[in-house]
């Protein structure tokens, strides 16, 4: 449910470190909290994303909720499978359901994010 | 924000015993869904559901002055109506304006039975006990629970668990008494889905107890429990409105595609006269559906536009599960209000591309009970 090679954010980012870049996805809890993901906007590539701030949305056949960048940097890729099959968010969020790619400005950053049993703690999965 | 505790259905320990996620929805704790919006609104249009609509209200209007009281109350003509008939109606304000939208089924002569939204039960028994001469109005919301059993399979299902010819229940129309697991119901063959289906009211106790019967009867055939928001997915693809969405006190059943509930020449009613004068000249805004060009969902609230300029709001919107495309309802300005017009939605700052279709979304086929838009759905995958 919640791979240990990734960190995470406190608002349900997961991040991958591939290469000195970083794959961005949600996490199974906010996928399953948002249910059916039917419409996913995402930067284009090459837009600068900020830590903690909006880089986009995610829309579920109830609600819009927005995305917010796990750390700071360029994104040079962007999930082209989400344009005809958002519900992959939901099915496979750690995998087909990535959303993009960015090159970080500070590897650091990543320091600010939680490892796997803090995170668990965090959505009330582990005790503290 | 509620000032008063919210109120809970006699199936609130079954939903969550369910895995139902729970939501406050008109001061009522209701579920929401089970196991997952999308998967509930395939279950109906395939299979079944089963929606606890407990809150819902009931009015009863019993004595001679009933159908009067009635035909004052209503635009619609329940004149008409011979016992067990029902039919769909606006009730108005003088103004036009409509106080609620509901279902009136007559059970005798000089008894109707009201069933009314459930955020507007109040506010409708007030009005309809200020406006009943020579007949009695009486609020029985509390004493009847309120099951919706839909879909293709749910005349098979019901049929299992009642001795009654459902084959003589017609469409908008109520038995009252039948038994069902054992327990005096009425059934009408009514829903709010698009599909066939009955709703079946029984005492509020006895709700878990039907609950469960249906649901055991249902499953070999695919029925899941429903929740609200499937509701809410399935009325919008069917074209139906939604009280405090899509109409509300300040629009009327000309602006919105009710215009074929108001009968002028059945005499007089509240709001014939405001009514009457909107219908001479034409009412300036109209309510239409339209679909987005692309995936990102209207919602209720944003702003749409004609020609880059405002011309009306979404009073409802979503991504259709069964229909597969961004869909949505709202006033435009009886200009752009033709089936083709191109209009644009602002969805977070953007314009996005829609065009005014004509409703329903969907359609079942009704004479072959199979579900509609199969050969014309697009598919993913």
């Amino acid at each position: 449910m919640y791979p240990k090679d990734l960190r995470y954010s406190s608002e349900h980012e997961w991040v991958r470190v591939e290469d000195g870049r970083v794959r961005v996805g949600i996490t199974r809890f906010a996928a399953d909290r948002l249910t059916d993901v039917v419409f996913v906007e995402l930067p284009a590539v090459g837009a600068k994303v900020t830590f903690m701030q909006p880089f986009g949305v995610v829309e579920s056949v109830k609600a819009v909720s927005d995305l917010y960048a796990p750390l700071s940097g360029t994104v040079v890729e962007v999930n082209p499978a989400l344009v005809d099959s958002p519900e992959v968010v939901n099915s496979d969020p750690y995998g087909k359901g990535w959303m993009i790619v960015v090159q970080p400005d500070d590897l650091g950053e990543l320091e600010r994010l939680m490892p796997v049993d803090q995170y668990l703690v965090a959505i009330g999965e582990a005790a503290p | 924000m509620a000032s008063t505790p919210l109120k809970r259905t006699s199936l609130y320990d079954v939903h969550r015993a369910a895995g139902a996620r729970i939501v406050e929805f008109g001061g009522w704790e209701m579920p929401v869904q089970y196991a997952g919006i999308v998967a509930e609104h395939h279950a109906v249009r395939t299979a079944a559901g089963l929606f606890d609509v407990s809150h819902m209200g009931e009015v009863e209007i019993v004595g001679p002055g009933a159908l009067e009281s009635v035909q004052r109350l209503v635009t619609n003509d329940a004149s008409r109506l011979t016992p067990g008939g029902g039919l769909y109606s606006p009730m108005c304000l003088p103004s036009g304006g409509i106080i609620d939208d509901l279902t009136v089924f007559r059970l005798h002569s000089d008894r109707f039975l009201l069933v009314v939204n459930a955020t507007r039960t109040e506010r409708d028994f007030r009005w309809i006990a200020e406006h009943t001469r020579a007949a009695t109005a009486r609020n029985r919301s509390a004493e009847l629970a309120l099951l919706a059993l839909q879909g293709p399979k749910a005349e098979t299902i019901l049929g299992r668990l009642t001795g009654a010819d459902l084959t003589q229940l017609a469409s908008f129309h109520l038995a009252e008494g039948m038994e069902v697991a054992g327990l005096a119901c009425l059934v009408a063959r009514t829903g709010y889905t698009g599909e066939n289906g009955f709703e079946i009211a029984c005492e509020w106790d006895a709700a878990p107890v039907l609950w469960r019967a249906l649901v055991d009867a249902g499953s070999p055939d695919g029925l899941v429990p429903a929740g609200l928001g499937a509701r809410d997915t399935l009325r919008l693809e069917a074209g139906y409105m939604l009280y405090g969405n899509d109409i509300d006190e300040t629009t009327t059943p000309l602006e919105a595609p009710l215009g074929w509930t108001i009968k002028f020449e059945k005499g007089e009613f509240i709001g014939r006269e405001a009514l009457l004068a909107q219908k001479e000249r034409g009412a300036v805004r109209k309510l239409v559906g339209f679909e987005m060009m692309e995936r990102a969902v209207p919602r209720h609230g944003y702003a749409v536009l004609a020609g880059g300029r405002p011309t009306g709001q979404v009073t409802s919107g979503t991504f259709g599960p069964w229909v597969r495309k961004s869909i949505g309802m709202g006033y435009v300005a009886r200009e752009c209000a033709a089936v083709g017009t191109p209009l644009q939605v602002d969805i977070r700052g953007r314009p996005t591309g829609a065009k005014v279709v004509k409703l329903p979304f969907y359609k079942r086929m009704a004479e072959t009970g199979k579900p509609g838009n199969e050969e014309t759905r697009p598919r993913v995958g």
